[in-house]
C-alpha cells in the first residue's frame, strides 16, 4: 500500500509540474511549486516507511520549513514588484 | 491482519485519492482562484489522511512524534501560504470569476 500512495503522489507531482510549466500567470507557477513542495514532504514521509528508514522524517521536516519560507519570499518579491508597477514607478526590468 | 493495518490502509487509499484529485483540479480548472481552491483544500485533507495513516503504521515511537510535528507544521503553513498567494494575486489586479482567455483545455 506504500506503493499505491507513492504512485498517487508522484502522478500529482507530475501534474503540478505541468501546471508550473504552462501556467498563464506567475501566481499559477507559485501555486504549482507550493503543491510540489508539500507533495515532496508527503513522499519523503512515505518513502521513510517504505524503506524502513525513519530518519528520512528529519529531511521531510526540514523541507517543509524551507518550502514555506521560499514561497513566502517569492510572493513578497512579486507583490512588491506589482505594487511598484501599479504606482507608476519604472522598475529596472 | 491487524485492525490498525486496516485503518491505515483505508486512510492511505483515501489520502491518495484526495492527493490525486487535488492535482487533477490544479490542472483542469479554468481560473486561478478555482485552481487555488482545489489544490489547497485537497492538499490539507490529503496531508492529514496520509500522515495519520503513517502514524498508525509507526506505533508509539519517536517517528510518531516527528510525524505529529510535521503534521502540525504543515497545518500551520499550508493555509498561510494559500492566503498569501490569494492576497498577492488579488492585489496584483487579477479578477476572480472569469476563466482565463488562453486556457485551451
Amino acid at each position: 500500500m506504500y506503493y499505491v500512495v507513492s504512485i498517487a503522489i508522484l502522478v500529482t507531482m507530475a501534474l503540478a509540474l505541468v501546471r508550473a510549466l504552462r501556467g498563464p500567470s506567475v501566481y499559477d507557477r507559485v501555486l504549482a511549486v507550493n503543491v510540489f513542495g508539500t507533495k515532496t514532504v508527503l513522499l519523503l514521509s512515505v518513502v521513510a516507511f517504505l524503506y524502513g528508514r525513519p530518519d528520512f522524517l528529519d529531511l521531510a521536516l526540514a523541507y517543509a520549513l524551507i518550502n514555506f519560507i521560499g514561497v513566502l519570499a517569492v510572493l513578497l518579491y512579486f507583490q512588491r514588484r506589482s505594487m511598484n508597477r501599479a504606482s507608476g514607478h519604472k522598475s529596472a526590468d | 491482519m491487524d485492525v490498525f493495518d486496516i485503518i491505515s490502509w483505508v486512510l492511505f487509499v483515501s489520502g491518495g485519492a484526495f492527493v490525486f484529485i487535488g492535482g487533477l483540479g490544479a490542472i483542469r480548472l479554468p481560473n486561478f482562484y478555482t485552481r487555488l481552491h482545489a489544490a489547497s483544500l485537497t492538499d490539507s485533507m490529503g496531508t492529514i489522511l496520509i500522515l495519520t495513516a503513517i502514524m498508525f503504521q509507526a506505533g508509539w515511537s519517536l517517528a510518531t512524534l516527528k510525524l505529529i510535528t510535521i503534521l502540525g507544521f504543515l497545518m500551520l503553513t499550508g493555509p498561510t501560504a494559500t492566503y498569501a498567494l490569494a492576497n498577492a494575486a488579488l492585489l496584483s489586479g487579477m479578477k476572480p470569476g472569469k476563466p482565463d482567455p488562453d486556457e485551451e483545455s
